[in-house]
């Protein structure tokens, strides 16, 4: 994708050095760890950080796409690595925070994990429970219902940061994984990635969704438009997906993004069909209320039921990714539909109107 | 490597998923009473069996909205 417009001191420091030779410049990479550290204190809160959160994202983009312009040696330069954990630590900190509000008093469910054996069923009960709680506006019946047609264009640019390399932060996770748990991962990630049909691919499904609203569907061309925290819910999943000791996380954050999926979809399919879109704009969201009914239940009770079996320890963590996750959605969701009930935009520049 | 994790004559497997639907996997073809096959865009498919599908004969998740109960392979149900 192409380099984003920096939005504070960490992110302009950062892509000025991505922007020369890898290692070429000490000097700048110590004092860019000194500015990390520094800010990384400083801030109020590193989810709606928008430095912060750019920074990571650009970091993380370096183990996807890249960065137009950037040399691909960056990506495992230790001096950049250092910055990554730096900025790691107190964000995964947030996320725990967060997901300790939002989960509440442990649940009785949380009992199974009290035991220390869990079995799959009864992860996927928890799960599933956990589900269920999620309250707060919801952006699907808005989407149904009130949306206009600008605001069904910024929920398609609030969701293309990830949508558009839909599976690829799950699919990190694989080779730590091993026998029931993974064959479950592989099997989901199969369909995310249409079954050996590249037209089928989730990302690609979501791209035509884009172009039939005009919209531009490379990879990262909206990444300027969205808030932090829409890009903090895709560094959330990079951060499990690269660090094998949350592996727990990751699984637990795909059960809980399959198990809230069927229903909004629906909801937000019949959002476009209400402004006369039809199957090439409604056909990402027809085909995840099929597919996510089928991979929620593998990955509630085979991907993370079978994990916690395996290895139980990892349950707790399990439970942190799911929780983050709603937790997370909830405060992008506020932040889009607070937004549209005053009549503003929910993105940090307004689209420009239709030429 | 190991060829031999599958059961032999593995043909396909049916998972009663407690509260949920009746997921196949596996080799199988799904028909109408007259032997018309259903489209199917998966391998993997979830079959509805709480009755609430709007795309029957898939699950759409509509057995949660309904809080459906299957009872049967569920852990422990002590209120029932």
């Amino acid at each position: 994708m192409k380099k984003p417009e920096p939005r504070g001191p960490v992110s302009a420091e950062l892509i000025d050095l991505l922007t020369r030779r890898p290692g070429a410049d000490g000097a700048a990479q110590t004092e860019l760890l000194g500015l990390v550290t520094e800010t990384a204190r400083l801030t109020d809160d590193i989810l709606t950080d928008d430095d912060l959160q750019l920074a990571l994202f650009c970091l993380y983009e370096l183990h996807y796409g890249g960065l137009e312009g950037v040399d691909d040696l960056w990506e495992w330069e230790p001096g950049l690595i250092a910055v990554r954990r730096l900025l790691e630590e107190p964000f995964e900190q947030a996320l725990r925070s967060a997901a300790l509000v939002a989960a509440g008093p442990p649940a009785d469910g949380n009992n199974a994990a009290a035991e220390g054996k869990p079995d799959s069923d009864a992860v996927a009960e928890m799960l599933f429970a956990l589900a269920a709680q999620d309250g707060g506006p919801s952006l699907s019946r808005y989407v149904a219902k009130k949306a206009t047609i600008e605001q069904l264009s910024e929920f398609l640019i609030h969701k293309s940061v990830y949508q558009l390399k839909e599976a690829d932060p799950h699919t990190w996770v694989i080779p730590r994984l091993t026998g029931r748990p993974k064959a479950a991962l592989v099997e989901i990630q199969a369909d995310e990635y249409g079954g050996g049909r590249q037209h089928r691919m989730h990302s690609a499904l979501f791209a035509r969704t884009m172009d039939g609203l005009g919209l531009d569907s490379s990879y990262g061309s909206y990444v300027d438009a969205v808030p932090a925290v829409a890009l903090a819910s895709v560094n959330m999943m990079s951060l499990f997906g690269l660090n094998r000791r949350l592996r727990g996380a990751i699984t637990g954050h795909l059960a809980i993004y399959e198990m809230t999926s069927s229903r909004p979809n629906h909801l937000y399919g019949g959002g476009f069909r209400r402004h006369g879109f039809g199957a090439e704009v409604t056909e990402y969201f027809d085909e995840h209320v099929e597919a996510d009914a089928v991979h929620e239940q593998i990955a509630g009770r085979d991907l993370a039921g079978g994990l916690a079996e395996a290895e139980p320890e990892l349950l707790e963590d399990i439970l942190f990714g799911a929780t983050a996750a709603l937790a997370i959605d909830a405060r992008l969701t506020a932040h889009i539909v607070e937004a549209w009930q005053d009549g503003r935009s929910s993105l940090r520049t307004p689209l420009p109107a239709p030429a | 490597m190991d060829h031999e994790t599958k059961q032999p004559g593995d043909p396909s497997s049916v998972v009663l998923c407690p509260d949920g639907p009746i997921l196949i996997r596996g080799d199988f073809e799904i028909v109408t009473p007259s032997g018309d096959p259903v489209p199917r865009h998966r391998n993997t498919v979830a079959l509805c069996r709480c009755g609430a599908s709007a795309i029957k004969p898939y699950c759409d998740g509509s057995h949660k909205l309904i809080k459906f109960r299957t009872g049967v392979p569920s852990t422990v149900d002590e209120d029932s």
